[in-house]
Order: structure tokens, then sequence, then C-alpha cells
């Protein structure tokens, strides 16, 4: 083996990994995320529609904190796949918000991260329900890169969730 | 969706009711997800605190463990609106107040333990309010959050 392909095969690992991990984390579990994509162009997260995360008992209109919630993992989760190393920790985020969530609608959030340097990566991102020049929010993240415990901490956390979810059924579609 | 005023009056004077009761701090249990977070609100000395008490679901980093980011920030955002509420006139607002901008800076890792915001208006006008709100755990000195948010009032 070459020393690139080496090189992406461990790349390719630790994406493997990064998914398991975003997919198991647990206000990401909590809140019905699924993890769509995640890809060096950019991450795709989908939050199913549910009545408990309605910030508006009136019009059934999700909270806005589930769409930040939303927007951070998706966010940090296009940092670790430009380069995955984990952890990371969110520094700044900033979130526009252009229109509400239609009730009863899932929605998605694509992100990609568009800098990196030796200590940050520069984040944009953008949720909505079928296409993404129709937002129905924007955010742009910076994001500290391999923060305290490093990758073996990430190791430990993920050693037995990959276990754990080998024998679970697959509910996520397969990565694109 | 219509924006038209009548979405959310009733809420509003739900609001205002509760408020003339001085019963504001039990506004919080109408709203799911205020209730999934287990967001609750406190009145003491005209000061008002908004908590979330916490959960295993809140966590984003098990390996630390840290409360995932996005709960600080709906915690914040939280705070802002109610308080917002709060010092305002629910009952001459149109609809609750939206979020036009929300920044939120991350200051320290917080750990598995109740978090605890309050929020300040920078100003309130006629359509838009100012506000930014601090997040803390078990020292107020040591915020591990802070908040600016732009709120449409009108």
């Amino acid at each position: 083996m070459t020393d690139d392909a080496a090189r992406a095969e461990r790349h390719n690992q630790k994406r493997q990994l990064g998914i398991t991990f975003a997919a198991n984390v647990p206000h990401n579990k909590a809140l019905g995320i699924v993890i769509e994509a995640i890809e060096a162009e950019g991450v795709v997260f989908r939050l199913p529609y549910d009545a408990k995360l309605v910030g508006n008992p009136e019009t059934g209109v999700l909270h806005g904190g589930a769409i930040t919630a939303l927007l951070d993992g998706c966010s940090g989760a296009a940092v670790f796949a430009a380069l995955p190393r984990w952890p990371i920790a969110t520094l700044d985020l900033r979130i526009d918000y252009m229109s509400a969530a239609e009730p009863g609608r899932d929605v998605l959030a694509f992100a990609t991260c568009y800098k990196l340097t030796r200590n940050i990566g520069f984040t944009r991102a953008v949720a909505y329900h079928d296409d993404r020049n129709q937002p129905i929010a924007s955010a742009v993240g910076t994001f500290m890169l391999a923060t305290k415990g490093g990758d073996a901490a990430v190791t430990r956390a993920t050693a037995g969730l990959a276990a754990a979810t080998a024998t679970e059924p697959p509910d996520a579609k397969e990565p694109t | 969706m219509s924006d038209a005023a009548p979405i959310g009056s009733s809420v509003l004077a739900r609001i205002a009711s509760a408020k003339s009761r001085g019963e504001f701090g039990s506004i919080a249990s109408a709203v799911p997800y205020a209730q999934f977070m287990g967001i609750t609100l406190h009145i003491d000395a005209d000061q008002l605190t908004t908590t979330m008490g916490f959960g295993p679901h809140q966590i984003g980093n098990p390996a630390l463990p840290a409360l995932h980011g996005g709960t600080l920030g709906a915690l914040l955002e939280t705070a802002a609106v109610f308080e917002v509420l709060y010092r305002g006139d629910p009952a001459a607002m149109r609809g609750l107040p939206k979020t036009i901008t929300f920044t939120v800076e991350y200051l320290r890792s917080a750990g598995p333990l109740d978090t605890f915001a309050q929020a300040t208006i920078t100003r309130i006008g006629r359509r838009v309010a100012n506000v930014s709100a601090v997040a803390w755990q078990n020292d107020r000195a040591k915020p591990v959050a802070s908040a600016n948010v732009l709120l449409m009032v009108g």
C-alpha cells in the first residue's frame, strides 16, 4: 500500500468513527437527528419533526433551540469531516433565522468547513426543508480543533459504541 | 404560512394573564420544547432566571462529559425570549418574539450539571429587541456561554 493509500484508509476509518460518534451523541439521539452524510465537501443532518420540539404550541412550529442544536452539531461534524481530529469545541456560532420551519416537516442541515487553520475550523451551514436556496436559517461558526482528551478520548468513547451499533438494524441512511 | 396578527395572540393573552396573576414562571411548562429541555423559570427580587435542569439527553460529548453546545444555545435564546416577555407588554405584541439573529460564544466546557441563564435587554424598540444573555453552572463568575439575541417583537 502506498503512503497515499494508507493515509486515505486512515482518513476513511476516522470518518466512519466520526459518523458512529455523531450518531451516538446523546443529545443528537434525543432530538432524533439522522446523519445523512459526512463527506469532506459537506455534511447533511436531518431533524425529523417531533411534537416534543415545538416552541409555539399554537402553531406547532419547532423551537429555534432545536434548529440551533442541529446547526451546531452539523457544523462541528463538517469540521471533523474536513480534518478528522476529535474532539472539537464550538467557539462561536451565529445563526440568522429567515423563516419559521413548517409544522410537520423534517428540517435538513447542510454544513461545510471552508477553512482550516492549525487551531480553528471555519464553517457555514444552512437549515432548509428541501431546497438549500430557500433557507429556514443560516449559520457561520468557528471551532477549536482537537481539544481536551484528544483522539484517544473519542476512540475510548466510540469503542463500545461500534460494537453496540453493529447489532442494531441501521436506521440511518448510508453516507453517499 | 401567514404572518397575520392572530397567530400566537391567544398564547400572548395567556402569558399576560399569568403575569398579572404573578405566575409568570408557570409559562415555561406550556412550551413543549422547554419541557423536553428541562427548562424552568424562577423569579427572585424581580430578577428572572431560566434554569435548564440537567438530563443525560443533553450530553454532546460523552467522553468528557460535556453538554451539547446546542442545549446551551437553546437555553440562552429561551432566556432572552422570556426576558422580553417578562419586561415587555405581551398584550401589546403582535406575536411571540421571533429570533432574527442569534450569536453564541462558548466560553468553557459545561459539565453534567444544572445550568442557569439570565438575560439583559440592551434596547427594546417598537419592532426589534436587542438582548444579551449569559449562562453559568456552579459559579456565576465563570460563565459557560454568552449570547446576543436580536428579536422581532412588533
